[in-house]
């Protein structure tokens, strides 16, 4: 599909919608039997999350990872001010967050202290009490009160806990407090770097070479500046909040739980290996699973769209049985293959929290026996168990971040891959300016090949005089459109040199150039907007009555009529309520509003009826009168009264003249002549006798 | 909606939801019953200092666990499987739906709609029927539960409780309801973005073409500096809720202990039983900010249930009849009466007033401007729309009184845009007719000038055929197509501008050798070339939805006016030669 906007082939691109959909999205543990304030994922996280499980997506490999991804961070230089107080916030965030449960600890321990403390006799020393217990036999309990500060006989030290709480407060507010403005400047940082990123690429855009574009598919390109930015946007967004908070707080957690006690910090530490493994098991078979499902779906998606695309054959052919019978053989697949996806990955998180739980009644079982003995404090073993859930969490979120990680460079690397691509050479300094052009264009021995190997059009020359019509005719391939594409300077050429009016149009502004030239392409693009706003294109100035006459000087304003919303009517994607010829005569009516003083019409007819095709030659006669124009036709019919037709083959031009004089000289316009209308004649002439007659109504 | 597609689709599964309830209950509770094992440790194994009891309630807590892990994983198959199945019927239901929709229904929606409905919306409902399946289930539960469990521990607490979860409730509902319609709004915008871009590469020649570069540049600055915007107060909103989370947990926490440690002090309740409450209270709201955040899917989710609905509650306009006529008696003539066709919403209709008849043996060819109704016409016969006035007769009865499946047994429809289904040349040729022996394809392709490059091709009648036919050219893709409709052998051909990709020798062989296979059969051919149907029994000359001129081709000449100058422009050269 050529004709209209953009690629209607493909209906809302999955690419968001698979990405988040089917996963469980959450974080990789979740409320369980924990204890603490485990670092919670914002809804941000848990797409990353959702990415990281999916794995199953074969993963983008960047190419070179480090200098990419560093290239990535430069472009984060202008911003090196904000970043350093990020980081700082960080960091200042991260300290009073992880220092916060010790604080508690605290808290805890006065409270048990208070309550050890009113249960000795206030007339006794902590000393004698300590000693009592010794004497009948409680070592344990002796053990455990020596280490307290506890007041015989007084309860609770409310003033001291008082201070403490406060304190805990205090440290958590301004952590809160500082990790909300971290995020907040990391926002604008990233978004602002973004917002550049993609003015870059539209800049870069316009001055990339046409070749460029038909180089690559052009969903390639697309992808590139759409999707592949987006994917940077987002993981640099993700990865770099949560990244330095995570790693920060894993540090600063495993700190404090060697601070608190060595022994049990070994005992949670073992957790980490084994949910790693007990994680990388399960994700590799879910990969897999995951694969399968993709697979089945993306088939499932196939039949629906050809089963709907065909529709019609399917109900007139009387296959709907059948394509039912199909649907739901593959329907069934992919619910076997996404059941299992989501059963696989739906595994992970219970196992995380039973290897969490394991921890968890490890440390408590130690940690008891520790305190029981009197060599650690409860309070230090309530913190720990809090340390020990906000540890694993981070963690996790570190590895599931390499993958986005990955995926985020590796986009960033084809992004700027195009940043990088040659660009076209620059409008010259002083620029020559033809005032009121006429129209006058030359060819002098001008040679261009798309592909050094391969010569397309050599040491070409020919006039077109002001106000000529100007065919271009030849087999597909003779190198008829590059020919046309070379006046409006869409490709350099190899060798010599064009002319209009006398000035090498290299020495032209591009725009200048262009901006005396009307084209009408092969290919019918329209954006999407109004009927109204796409005649209107290259004249954006055009008053109401312009664009009528425009419209209805290219029959254009016919079919608008019948139209429910009439020139209001958007061209969309889903735009099926123009035909391929429809959007050929708004292509017409636009080149003919910009009122050029050069008209190209490439094929500008090809999809329009014939008889249309008999008014819009009439119209396009009116519009080429004082113009010089040059026509590109299959149709021979369409151009025979041109003042000067070109025969091309294989980049050359083998015959020039005029209609007449090109038959009576017998070459290769003749032959082309013949093979496209004799066999009509033959077939009219042997059916009816009508053929002859003809000749007599002619116009 | 969203509520009544759930109802709809999950009624079929009450004895797996049930076992995900009950699982995840008993998950739960094992859950819930860590903290207070926890708390027995403290108080009658630490401070007691009996070693062998924290022990042995370790080996209780490890039994616990294992329980739960068992309830879970047991719960995560059920839910995974519920869910899916949900998604497996909805698309079901939606796939036989638009099964039954006419070509008008299609239309109103497009097949690229109809397509994304069938799909990305099913999956989203779907996610988050997964979802709450396997996750959001257990939150009402654990908050119940954790009630539960600490007020057993300390009813003299319960107040903070009242106090900590509204407060969070509130907290992450106003960051959130904020943050809904910014998240639509952002993808709006970078729709918006992508289009400009995706209009820029597409159409990279017509605004070099135009100098139009200035304008563009503009356009994506101004979409840019919107998504910007957006993004920005989006992201704003998303770095409030981690810290304001975070600290309503940790405010919590210490509230427990101040108010916990006056009960402690007034021997009210034991300092363990206070540090399974604080553990009871930071459970209950994890549970509600995790309901909270998957409620965010929710008006997605119910966005794509509305546009579910929409297409399972629109009703065919072509409807099979109740008492269909199944024995047709007849050669397969066709008759139009005073047919008129308006597609719902346009200003004018498209036909008007068409009446002719199209008898079998005859071959009737329709010839008119783009956009005259041909290929409407022609839909008109095989039902594909009804008529919205007259009537179409096969055999003198009318198509809207036929069984669908006799009526559609004895069209040959080769449609305007040939297109061929993936698979091989063969399993399309046998598309209409799946008995059709090697023999009778061969004969159908010869006819259809298309045996030599099937012949070609390295695996014969075998080869494959991409989705739509892409991998063979248009030329070939039209002889697949009319070879497909030969096999069936109908009794009327319609031929919808299916001689346009071939050139003018392989058209007049490809006519004349149909000829006599046709001979029986009624044939209607929509062309835009003269030449393709200048020797038809009847010509049907239509311009803006009218028949302006009925009749052979050297009739039509001396009457018509609008026949003569199609004649003419497709002629003209070649008569001068």
């Amino acid at each position: 599909m050529s004709a209209g906007v953009g690629q209607r082939s493909q209906p809302d691109q999955p690419d968001d919608g698979l990405d988040e959909a089917e996963v469980p999205a959450g974080p990789p543990a979740a409320p369980n039997g924990g204890r603490t304030a485990a670092r919670l994922p914002a809804a941000g996280q848990a797409a990353g999350g959702a990415r990281w499980m999916m794995a199953g997506l074969p993963a983008e490999k960047s190419i070179q990872f480090l200098p990419s991804a560093k290239r990535l961070l430069r472009r984060l230089r202008p911003y090196r001010n904000q970043l350093v107080a990020v980081i700082a916030l960080a960091v200042a965030s991260v300290t009073l967050a992880v220092i916060g449960p010790r604080i508690l600890g605290r808290a805890t321990d006065i409270i048990f202290a208070g309550v050890l403390g009113r249960g000795i006799p206030p007339d006794q020393t902590l000393d004698q009490a300590v000693a009592q217990l010794r004497a009948s036999g409680n070592d344990n309990m002796a053990d455990l009160l020596a280490r307290m500060h506890a007041v015989p006989g007084m309860g609770v030290d409310f003033s001291a806990l008082a201070r403490v709480l406060l304190l805990a407060l205090v440290v958590y507010v301004v952590s809160s407090a500082f990790a909300w403005l971290q995020g907040y400047l990391l926002n604008n940082v990233v978004q602002s770097a973004i917002m550049g990123l993609r003015a870059e690429v539209e800049d870069k855009l316009n001055r990339l070479p046409l070749p460029y574009f038909d180089r690559q598919p052009r969903g390639e390109v697309l992808s590139r500046v759409t999707n592949d930015i987006d994917n940077v946007a987002q993981s640099l967004q993700q990865t770099l909040s949560q990244l330095l908070s995570s790693l920060l707080t894993v540090v600063g957690v495993l700190l404090m739980m060697f601070l608190i006690s060595p022994l049990l910090a070994v005992i949670a530490l073992v957790a980490v290996p084994l949910s790693v493994v007990v994680t990388q098991q399960i994700a590799k078979r879910s990969q897999k699973m995951f694969v399968a499902q993709w697979t089945h779906t993306g088939a499932l998606n196939a039949q629906i769209e050809e089963a709907y695309t065909g529709h019609e054959l399917v109900k007139v052919f009387g296959r709907q049985r059948e394509v039912e019978a199909a649907f739901a053989a593959k329907n069934e697949e992919l619910f076997k293959a996404s059941f299992g996806a989501q059963f696989i990955s739906g595994i992970i998180m219970p196992s995380m929290m039973f290897i969490g739980n394991l921890s968890y009644v490890a440390i408590a079982v130690v940690g008891g026996l520790r305190v029981a003995s009197g060599t650690m404090s409860l309070g230090d073993v309530q913190a720990f168990i809090q340390y020990s859930r906000q540890f694993t969490q981070p963690l996790t979120q570190v590895a599931s971040m390499a993958n986005l990680l990955q995926s985020g460079v590796a986009s960033a690397e084809r992004v700027f891959d195009l940043l990088d691509a040659e660009e076209e050479t620059a409008d010259p300094v002083s620029p020559v300016r033809v005032a009121e052009p006429r129209g006058r264009v030359e060819f002098s021995h001008v040679s261009f090949r798309y592909q050094p190997e391969q010569p397309l059009i050599d040491d070409l020359s020919l006039v077109a005089e002001p106000g000529h019509t100007i065919a271009i005719v030849g087999p597909t391939g003779a190198g008829k459109t590059t020919l046309v594409n070379l006046i409006m300077r869409f490709y350099e050429l190899d060798a010599g040199r064009i002319t209009l009016d006398g000035v090498d149009i290299t020495t032209m502004r591009r725009d200048a150039l262009r901006g005396a030239i009307g084209m009408v392409l092969q290919d019918t693009w329209l954006f999407g907007g109004t009927i109204r706003d796409n005649i209107a294109y290259g004249n954006p100035d055009a008053t109401e009555e312009q664009i009528h006459t425009a419209a209805e000087a290219t029959f254009v304003d016919r079919f608008v009529r019948s139209l429910p919303d009439g020139y209001d009517t958007m061209i969309d994607e889903e735009g099926s309520n123009v035909s391929a010829g429809e959007k050929q005569l708004i292509t017409i009516a636009r080149a003919f509003l910009s009122d050029p003083a050069l008209l190209i019409l490439d094929e500008a007819t090809s999809s329009v009826d014939t008889r249309t095709e008999v008014l819009l030659q009439r119209a396009m006669a009116a519009l080429r009168s004082d113009r010089t124009s040059f026509v590109i036709a299959h149709r021979l019919s369409t151009i025979r009264d041109a003042d000067l037709i070109l025969v091309m083959e294989d980049g050359r031009i083998v015959e020039q003249g005029r209609h007449d004089e090109l038959l009576a000289a017998e070459g290769a316009y003749h032959r082309l002549y013949h093979a496209q209308f004799s066999q009509a004649v033959v077939e009219i002439d042997e059916v009816s006798d009508g053929a002859p007659a003809l000749a007599g109504v002619r116009p | 909606m969203l509520i009544r597609v759930l109802r709809t689709y999950l009624r079929p599964y009450p004895r797996p939801l049930a076992a995900v309830v009950i699982l995840t209950l008993i998950g739960t509770m094992a859950s819930l019953y860590l903290p207070s094992l926890n708390a027995d440790i403290i108080d009658r194994g630490i401070a007691r200092g009996d070693t062998g009891y924290i022990v042995r309630t370790g080996g209780w807590m490890l039994l616990v666990t294992a329980v739960q892990i068992t309830c879970s994983i047991i719960a995560v198959y059920y839910g995974a499987r519920t869910a899916m199945a949900f998604g497996r019927d909805l698309r079901a239901a939606l796939f036989r739906r638009v099964g039954q929709f006419s070509a008008r229904e299609v239309g109103r929606f497009g097949a690229p709609s109809l397509i994304t409905r069938n799909t990305n919306d099913v999956q989203q409902v779907q996610m988050l029927v997964v979802m709450t399946c396997t996750m959001l289930v257990s939150a009402p539960i654990m908050m119940v539960g954790g009630v539960i469990m600490a007020l057993r521990e300390d009813p003299g607490l319960s107040w903070l409780m009242l106090v900590c979860v509204p407060v969070l409730v509130i907290a992450i509902g106003l960051i959130i309801r904020r943050m809904v319609p910014g998240f639509r709004l952002m993808q709006t915008r970078i729709d918006a973005v992508n289009r400009v871009l995706r209009e820029q590469i597409t159409g990279v020649r017509v605004v070099r073409a135009f100098v139009r570069e200035p304008q563009e540049t503009a356009r994506f600055g101004a979409a840019n500096a919107d998504l910007t915007a957006t993004a920005l107060r989006v992201g704003r909103l998303m770095t409030l809720i981690f810290p304001t989370v975070m600290l309503v947990l940790n405010a919590s926490g210490v509230a427990v202990l101040w108010f916990g440690a006056h009960r402690v002090d007034a021997g009210q309740i034991e300092i363990g039983a206070l540090t399974a409450f604080l553990n009871y209270l930071l459970q209950i709201l994890m549970s509600v900010m995790m309901a909270t955040f998957m409620l965010i899917m929710v008006p997605r989710a119910a966005v794509s249930s509305e546009r579910i609905v929409e297409v399972l509650d629109t009703e065919c306009s072509v409807v099979p009849p109740a008492e269909p006529v199944r024995e047709v008696r007849g050669r397969g003539d066709l008759e139009l009466r005073d047919v008129s066709f308006q597609y719902p919403g346009a200003a004018a209709p498209v036909l008007r007033g068409i009446s002719f008849r199209a008898e079998a043996g005859r071959t009737t060819a329709i010839i008119g401007s783009t956009g005259a109704g041909k290929t409407t016409l022609m839909s008109l016969v095989p039902r594909l729309f009804d008529t919205t006035g007259g009537t179409v007769l096969v055999d003198g009865i009318d198509v809207r009184e036929m069984d669908p499946d006799l009526l559609w047994s004895r069209i040959g429809l080769v449609p305007q845009r040939p297109y061929l289904f993936t698979g091989t040349v063969a399993s399309n040729l046998r598309y209409g007719n799946p008995d059709a022996t090697d023999d009778e394809l061969w004969e159908a392709l010869e006819i259809a000038q298309g045996r030599d490059f099937v012949e070609a091709m390295p695996d014969g009648l075998d080869s494959p055929i991409a989705q739509g036919g892409t991998n063979v050219s248009g030329g070939q893709r039209q002889r697949i197509a009319i070879a497909r409709a030969l096999v069936r052998q109908p009794e009327i051909y319609l031929f919808d501008d299916s001689f346009s990709a071939l050139d003018l020798g392989t058209d007049a062989r490809l006519r004349a050798a149909l000829r006599p296979v046709t001979a029986d059969a009624a044939v209607v051919i929509v062309a835009q070339r003269v030449s393709t149907i200048v020797d038809a029994d009847q010509i049907v000359v239509l311009d803006d939805g009218e028949v302006v001129g009925i009749g052979r081709h050297d009739e039509l000449l001396d009457t018509c006016e609008t026949y003569r100058e199609i004649v003419e422009s497709q002629l003209t050269v070649g008569v001068a030669a």
